[in-house]
């Protein structure tokens, strides 16, 4: 009785550790066969070079938003990236622990809040301000890259902050030793020793990026056409989905499945690229 | 002072590190300074409209209550945590007690967990939609929104469980098989009592994803503004009600009032996570 008891139970965490497997089975099946003939119907070429999306009219071209999706994500990390590896430098080389015993918490919390509330922010405040001060409707690429920015401010601390931590001491003494400053040491030293380690998190803010939706939809504007300039609208890929899937039906439906493939495409690639960077990282 | 002195004969050197150390002083600023404008800015705009309408029992487009949302949230968070607590958990003590080393489903599991890990919510809000809600044919439903988010938060519980496993040290488990006890109850008696903090802590992890999210909702749980009566029928949560509010395009002072409902909830459980890994780092 008590072995079959053990069998039994052994069995049922076993079928608990293939659940995630079937869901990423599931995930892709479902996506893929839905995705892929819409693909195939409007001609993979078509869809992904398209420069017009005009569903009324049976056109699918996705290339708008795959560009829309990678400048918004562009200029997050321009934003994001510089602000985040150097706050990481602050809260590790520059910080009294009493200051760090707020920071840290402050950035869970920048990372804790739902992103609707990133897009409402965007909207009642950035937006206004772009509109004011270049005189066009505010909801822009400029306003999507700066909720972005801030929204992957989180990831790439955090990361940035452990690879730091895991720097030998010594590189940093050794310096010190041979004469240059603190900040020298810190910058010529300390932080290209853990370059992967923050390359990673970069990585990993891109993903963030590219997959995010509430907020974006708020402050982009949408307009599913190629992507002006900085201070007009943009539609990601995400957003589009987001935006259609209400009320789409048959190929303008699949065809909407087909951007969420694009996109589970790009999130794959980006994974992909992380876990071989943290691996190597994790080499050295 | 040899280097100090050496400095003062180095004015670029100085000037290097000067410039160097205001930069990183400008981005800590600007990281704190961002989260208190967020913060600050709901606050100050979202609390004068707390009225005591936003909290009658029935939704109707006069009082835009949010009070339905907020129970549709709670529900919603057991729903998902009932399912994927457990789920996650005994995927956990799978990979840690039971499977050999150089097992090849650990690291397929791995592998996938970790895939899960970086899928954006829309993506699972798109496969929920076709799975549960056309497949299965639920329609939107709450039911079909918790097991999205299950799969959602699904690593994040496997992942702390993990870590917290892990933690627990071997002699404990060599203590219990030496009296006498079997693996299950080693593994329910000994190790799993001692790793619950940690486990907590992913849990609190998890219902914040859970509170926050909207993407993977809308197109499973759906956007209906009231308290459903059974799991099959539609239902928004507060972050859903959010986006649904600024879709309408009016009632933005209750967007403000959902907001702060929202930060609130989410300084909550940051308040709680810290304390917890305050014990966890204690003991």
């Amino acid at each position: 009785m008590g072995k079959f008891k053990e069998k039994f139970m052994q069995g049922v965490f076993m079928f608990s550790a293939c659940v995630s497997i079937l869901a990423v089975a599931l995930i892709c099946i479902f996506l893929f066969a839905n995705g892929i003939p819409a693909m195939q119907e409007i001609g993979i070429f078509k869809f992904l070079g398209g420069t017009r999306w005009r569903p009324g009219n049976d056109i699918y071209g996705i290339l708008p938003m795959i560009l829309g999706s990678i400048y918004v994500t562009a200029g997050a990390l321009i934003i994001g990236v510089p602000i985040g590896i150097l706050t990481a430098i602050f809260m590790t080389r520059f910080c009294p622990d009493k200051l760090y015993r707020i920071l840290k918490p402050a950035v869970d919390l920048l990372a804790g809040i739902p992103s609707v509330v990133y897009g409402f922010f965007g909207l009642m405040v950035i937006v206004p301000i772009i509109r004011d001060a270049f005189g066009v409707s505010g909801t822009s690429m400029l306003a999507a890259s700066i909720v972005l920015g801030i929204m992957i401010l989180p990831t790439i601390i955090n990361l940035s902050e452990s690879a730091i931590r895991a720097v030998p001491e010594s590189y940093y003494e050794g310096s010190l030793a041979l004469g240059a400053t603190h900040e020298r040491s810190v910058f010529k030293c300390v932080v290209p020793a853990a370059k992967s380690g923050i390359f990673a998190g970069i990585i990993l803010g891109v993903g963030r990026a590219i997959g995010e939706t509430m907020a974006v939809i708020m402050v982009a504007g949408n307009q599913a056409i190629m992507p002006q300039g900085l201070t007009t609208g943009v539609r990601t890929m995400t957003a589009n989905i987001v935006l259609e899937m209400g009320y789409a039906t048959d190929l303008h439906r699949e065809a909407l499945i087909a951007t969420a493939v694009v996109l589970f495409v790009f999130i794959l690639i980006i994974n992909l690229s992380f876990s071989l960077i943290k691996r190597k990282s994790g080499q050295n | 002072m040899r280097g100090e002195q050496e400095m003062k004969n180095r004015p670029a050197a100085k000037i290097q590190s000067g410039f160097l150390r205001t930069i990183v002083y400008i981005a800590a600023i600007l990281t704190v300074g961002v989260l208190a404008c967020i913060i600050g800015y709901i606050l100050i705009k979202g609390i004068p409209n707390l009225s005591l309408d936003l909290f009658s029992l029935e939704y109707t487009s006069e009082n835009v209550s949010l009070f339905p949302a907020m129970v549709n949230t709670v529900t919603m968070t057991l729903l998902s945590l009932v399912i994927s607590v457990p789920l996650g958990v005994f995927s956990a003590i799978y990979l840690v007690e039971y499977a050999k080393r150089g097992n090849k489903l650990v690291s397929v599991v791995r592998v996938t967990a970790e895939t899960l890990t970086g899928i954006p919510s829309i993506v699972y809000g798109l496969f929920g939609f076709l799975f549960f809600v056309t497949a299965f044919g639920w329609g939107y439903s709450m039911l079909a929104g918790s097991l999205t988010l299950v799969i959602m938060v699904l690593p994040v519980i496997m992942r702390s469980t993990e870590e917290a496993l892990k933690a627990v040290p071997d002699s404990y488990r060599e203590g219990s098989f030496g009296l006498g006890a079997g693996k299950l109850r080693t593994v329910f008696r000994i190790v799993l009592p001692s790793a619950v903090p940690g486990i907590l802590a992913g849990v609190i992890l998890a219902v914040g994803r859970i509170v926050g999210e909207t993407a993977a909702l809308i197109y499973t749980a759906g956007t209906v503004a009231q308290i459903p009566g059974t799991l099959m029928s539609s239902g928004r949560t507060l972050a859903v009600h959010m986006y649904a509010l600024w879709s309408e395009g009016i009632n933005t002072n209750q967007s403000y009032a959902t907001a702060v409902v929202l930060l609130v909830v989410v300084v909550l459980l940051n308040a709680a996570s810290s304390a917890i890994a305050k014990r966890i780092s204690k003991g």
